[in-house]
């Protein structure tokens, strides 16, 4: 089986059978990260392209990582030191990674729809690595493959959402891939943070977190991102940390087998304590090292092996 | 199309074959203290499990197994269409080991070709060694076998087909030709 499309900008895009082919082939890549010589050659010769014109941390190194592991060569342009702080389009920044003869380009961009323009004006393969308020695919899958790798299944697996579910891409990204997959969503948050109309994604919503948990198998906190208390969204911070942050005693009302879950980068104090996020069932660093994974497979299925006959 | 030819090998004969080669592998290493076997993916990993049984069950303590999957070493990777991956699993050091190769058919030696690039990126091992059920000839490449369950000079139409208990059929050896 393959990928229907060069590109990969949500998974809105994507059918079930291609997300469980996405996860089943990231095992195999997993395992590549534990050899001593973390490399494969599966990607010789092909050129990748990371274009973020956001700041990103592990995301970036996260892909930047799984394409050399595969020996790709990799090129890492960010929107402060390319032509773009010069005021290039991104339609002429495209076009000329292009003209050099690019496999793949990456894209971050804080405007939603961005990849989608990159994707229609180019031959060659876009992947959407975040953009706006939008999606982020490849979050969604590692977040897919580190929940199935502890319970050995998706179906059924209760996931609650909590924070600020309106300018989360990653929400709307996990909440489209775990629908697919038959597992059911519930996002808890202030009102003001959870947009109207949600539900039709196919959700229940809750602002009472402490009901929320004895049920869940999944507690998934957002970053609260602090640029949005100055929008006035929620009184103020220490009440949002009182009402929908996961501490000692929330965590204590999970099963002892569920999961804490958060996207990094983490607010120690504000959404998750110091104390939660070291818990033995946080799953925070799995989530980072099945990243690079996903990733790979993600690049070898979209530019690894011959064209399709 | 292919069609059946011949019946090569039944349940017996691959008991027989692979019985050899353990007493072969422990005869030329002088014994199997320093051996571990790898399978090369699909058709070498069950394989390379009841040839470990056997020395087992001559040496008394078993080799070290494990499974190679070669999918990203292949020289025609970017030529052919997509190939899924499937896991390799190697929970040994093989430092300074001896390391017998096993597959099921021997052809082209380009498999053969691709797991030796493979085994290099997990270390350095003393030897490396070949363990094949069927050498059908036709090598493209510069590689032969230390141990052959059968030889089988093929025609280019022909095919040979493996099936093993472990994936649900009976243990048999198959020659099919082009119709």
């Amino acid at each position: 089986m393959e990928l229907k499309s060069k590109d990969l900008l949500g998974i809105k895009e994507l059918s079930k059978e291609e997300i469980a082919l996405i996860l089943d082939q990231t095992k195999s890549f997993k395992e590549i990260s534990t050899r001593t010589i973390k490399k494969v050659p599966a990607l010789r010769g092909r050129t990748i392209i990371n274009l973020f014109l956001e700041p990103s941390t592990r995301t970036r190194t996260s892909f930047e990582l799984a394409a050399k592991r595969l020996s790709a060569d990799v090129v890492n342009i960010s929107g402060t030191t390319s032509a773009v702080a010069k005021g290039e389009s991104l339609k002429d920044t495209a076009k000329t990674l292009e003209a050099m003869n690019a496999d793949l380009v990456i894209i971050r961009h804080s405007a939603s729809g961005a990849p989608h323009f990159l994707a229609k004006l180019l031959r060659c393969g876009v992947v959407n690595a975040g953009d706006g308020t939008h999606e982020h695919p490849t979050q969604a899958l590692l977040d897919l493959f580190t929940i199935n790798e502890k319970f050995n299944r998706l179906e059924g697996v209760k996931v609650a959402i909590i924070g600020d579910i309106a300018h989360s891409r990653v929400a709307r990204s996990n909440i489209l891939a775990l629908n697919k997959m038959g597992a059911s969503v519930i996002l808890v948050g202030p009102p003001t943070l959870i947009p109207p109309e949600i539900e039709e994604m196919g959700c229940e919503i809750s602002y009472d977190l402490d009901s929320v948990l004895p049920e869940a198998d999944v507690v998934y906190a957002l970053r609260i991102q602090l640029e949005r208390q100055k929008e006035s969204l929620f009184p103020s911070l220490r009440e949002y940390t009182t009402l929908f942050g996961m501490n000692k005693r929330r965590a204590e009302l999970l099963r002892k087998d569920s999961l804490i879950m958060h996207p990094g980068p983490m607010n120690r104090g504000i959404e998750i304590t110091a104390e939660v996020a070291d818990l033995p069932q946080s799953v925070v660093t799995n989530q980072v090292e099945n990243g690079v994974a996903v990733r790979m497979a993600l690049l070898y299925l979209l530019i690894g092996g011959g064209e399709v006959v | 199309m292919f069609k059946e030819k011949a019946r090569i090998m039944d349940e017996a004969a691959i008991k027989r074959a692979l019985s050899r080669i353990a007493h072969e592998i422990i005869e030329h290493n002088k014994g199997a203290r320093d051996v571990v076997l790898i399978g090369i993916k699909q058709g070498g990993v069950h394989l390379a499990m009841r040839i470990a049984q056997v020395i087992e069950s001559i040496e008394g303590t078993p080799p070290s197994v494990g499974a190679l999957d070669i999918t990203f070493y292949r020289d025609d990777l970017s030529t052919r269409p997509k190939v899924e991956a499937s896991l390799t699993d190697i929970q040994f050091d093989i430092n300074e080991k001896v390391v017998v190769l096993v597959d099921d058919v021997l052809y082209t030696g380009r498999s053969t070709r691709a797991a030796m690039d493979a085994i290099f990126d997990f270390g350095r091992p003393s030897k490396i060694q070949l363990a094949v059920l069927i050498d059908r000839g036709h090598r493209e490449l510069p590689i032969r076998a230390d141990y052959v369950g059968k030889n089988l000079p093929t025609s280019l139409k022909e095919n040979i087909e493996v099936s093993l208990i472990e994936d649900g059929d009976n243990d048999s050896v198959i020659l099919r030709e082009e119709v």
